[in-house]
């Protein structure tokens, strides 16, 4: 079986989550620039933490309430960075693409449907953007 | 002792979300809280990069509709440029746009919702949804996939790519429409005009009959609403004014520019979710709950100013004696404007700027703070920059349509949950039905939760039941 990860681990739940997917999965796959670089969601991580971005959120673009979302067991933490996903377990295949295109998905899925392992090279496979 | 049911995650909607619904003493639901659990801090991160930029880096924020942001930003930097788009540019613009309603609202229609209507409620969830579709109806849900194809094979045309096409600017758009490109959308029109009939003969139908609980139950209750009109009153989705009206329809503001938004919304904040809660601000926290999308789109207009639209569209305020509140007619009003959508575009065809090569214009930082407002397919959308003399990014608020959908989402799902759960006691068991029910609710709204919050994920639900002491008394995951 295989998981087709799409997004950075950005918060505890999907840390949580990513572990968990980890453990039960044969294949997992990296899906996406965001799964892959963190992408535009890293765009945070030179930010030195979380507090700025959500002190702009939350704090100063805020009229009625301000505060950070925080309840426990409900509002997960944000992590300090955004980390693409083989910085956390290990990867199998790597798709890049934002987002990857429908034939490379198909380029992909076909191979795993008959028990092989796609070839990810060549630009139709490996661009990102 | 009172009890909450938690909802996580969500399903059949764009991005993860949790719910909470909370019990009295006899075990009655006294309230619901709709959790968007996701963060990312476009706000902050963009700041520094050239506005240039903005409209690639928004779009990112979702893949479903990244038109919107692409256009918003592209407004905003108009507006820095301080230039009047060439005329084509604009028309190309809405084009996109239209196509992008369109697909969207065929995504949100056949792929997502109408599982529940055609298949049933209480149907096996393992085929409650577009393949169980396919299975039970191969026409309908191969139509409705062409449909959405429709409309993102013209953002493609235009744009290249269908998602996240470089191909707004500041000034204008990049490249022209060609004429095979013209000649492929009159070509597509007319199949596309047929499933739009055949979606809304069907839904209405049912409508008048197995639906008409769900009119009642599915966040029928007064509200203000909120959307862009043209200057004398018709359907908008680029430019004109805003308006505010209430659940009588009588116009509550109106003539509102999007450069003060910031005097007549404004943004709460509960602990309980990144989901921000827009209000309008003269009525106070939470009293100014007001929604925005399809629906309030179609209140707040006099007209929509195309023949079969207009029908469908007195169809709509005949049914509901007046102005429509229930948020389940938003499935209703997304076919309503699809109709809309495809008679403008066809319009457009016939229009001699449509092939015009003159599409953009050019200027320099002429304005260091600027606000652009386009209406997505979920409603009205806000991007308000301020830049240096280079142009790059010093200050960035983002207003997205679902967030301003948020007070009217957490009522829609109370309302639900009071009909559904009664006498509820330590292991109730919170029923396949219910929790798809619950969803359903949201679902109305076709909330895009990657773009409220600006976050990355898509994640399923998760529901939790707590008691009045605050213990979780029973949950479930859908997936």
């Amino acid at each position: 079986m295989s998981v087709w990860w799409n997004g950075g681990v950005a918060n505890q739940d999907n840390l949580e989550l990513i572990h968990a997917v980890r453990h039960r999965t044969k294949l997992l796959i990296s899906f996406g620039d965001c799964a892959v670089t963190a992408n535009v969601p890293g765009m945070r991580n030179m930010l030195g933490g979380t507090d700025s971005v959500l002190r702009r959120a939350y704090l100063e673009l805020a009229d009625t309430g301000q505060q950070f979302p925080h309840e426990p067991g409900i509002v997960p933490e944000l992590l300090d960075r955004v980390l693409p996903v083989h910085e956390v377990v290990p990867v199998d295949i790597f798709m890049p693409g934002c987002p990857p295109s429908a034939d490379r998905i198909k380029s992909t899925l076909e191979p795993l449907l008959r028990g092989e392992l796609p070839l990810m090279v060549g630009r139709e496979m490996i661009k990102f953007g | 002792m009172s009890r909450t049911v938690v909802i996580d995650p969500v399903t059949r909607i764009e991005g993860h979300a949790k719910i909470s619904i909370f019990l009295d003493d006899a075990g009655e639901v006294s309230d619901a809280r709709f959790h968007v659990v996701e963060y990312r801090g476009f706000e902050k991160f963009c700041e520094g990069r050239p506005f240039t930029e903005m409209a690639g880096i928004t779009a990112r924020i979702c893949g479903i509709c990244p038109v919107s942001h692409l256009l918003a930003a592209a407004k905003t930097g108009d507006k820095i440029l301080a230039v009047q788009i060439p005329p084509a540019a604009e028309k190309l613009r809405r084009l996109m746009n239209l196509a992008q309603l369109t697909q969207s609202h065929a995504l949100s229609f056949f792929h997502l919702s109408s599982p529940d209507f055609l298949l049933g409620w209480d149907s096996d969830p393992a085929k409650r949804n577009v393949f169980g579709l396919i299975d039970a109806n191969p026409d309908l849900a191969r139509a409705g996939i062409r449909l959405r194809q429709f409309g993102q094979t013209i953002i493609e045309l235009l744009g290249a790519r269908k998602i996240h096409a470089a191909w707004t600017v500041p000034g204008g758009v990049r490249s022209p429409l060609s004429e095979e490109g013209r000649q492929w959308i009159c070509d597509r029109l007319p199949e596309s005009f047929a499933t739009l009939h055949l979606a809304l003969d069907l839904f209405k139908g049912m409508l008048d009959g197995p639906l008409q609980a769900e009119v009642n139950l599915f966040g029928a209750f007064p509200s203000l609403f909120m959307g862009l009109v043209g200057a004398t009153g018709e359907w908008e989705h680029y430019g004109g004014h805003l308006r505010f009206t209430d659940s009588q329809g009588q116009i509550v503001a109106d003539h509102l520019s999007e450069d003060d938004y910031q005097t007549f919304l404004g943004e709460a904040v509960e602990p309980w979710s990144y989901l921000k809660f827009p209000y309008y601000k003269p009525w106070g926290y939470p009293d100014g709950i007001y929604r925005v999308g399809p629906l309030a789109r179609l209140n707040v207009c006099d007209r929509i100013g195309m023949p079969g639209a207009d029908q469908e569209l007195q169809n709509l305020r005949d049914r509901a004696q007046g102005t429509p509140t229930s948020s389940f007619l938003y499935h209703y009003a997304r076919l309503i404007e699809i109709l809309a959508c495809l008679e403008h575009i066809q319009a457009l065809m016939d229009d001699p700027d449509i092939l015009s090569h003159r599409v953009r214009a050019h200027g320099g930082v002429n304005q260091l703070h600027a606000i652009g407002v386009s209406e997505a397919p979920r409603g009205t959308l806000f991007h308000h920059y301020r830049v240096d003399e280079d142009g790059l990014i010093k200050a960035v608020n983002l207003i997205i349509a679902t967030g301003q959908n948020n007070l009217a989402m957490n009522k829609t799902v109370a309302q639900i949950a009071k009909e559904y759960i009664h006498n509820a006691s330590n292991g109730h068991e919170i029923s396949e039905g219910l929790l798809n029910r619950v969803e359903a609710g949201i679902r109305c709204f076709d909330p895009c939760l990657s773009c409220s919050t600006h976050a990355a994920g898509q994640m399923p639900l998760h529901l939790q039941l707590v008691n009045a002491k605050g213990d979780v008394v029973s949950e479930r995951f859908a997936n």
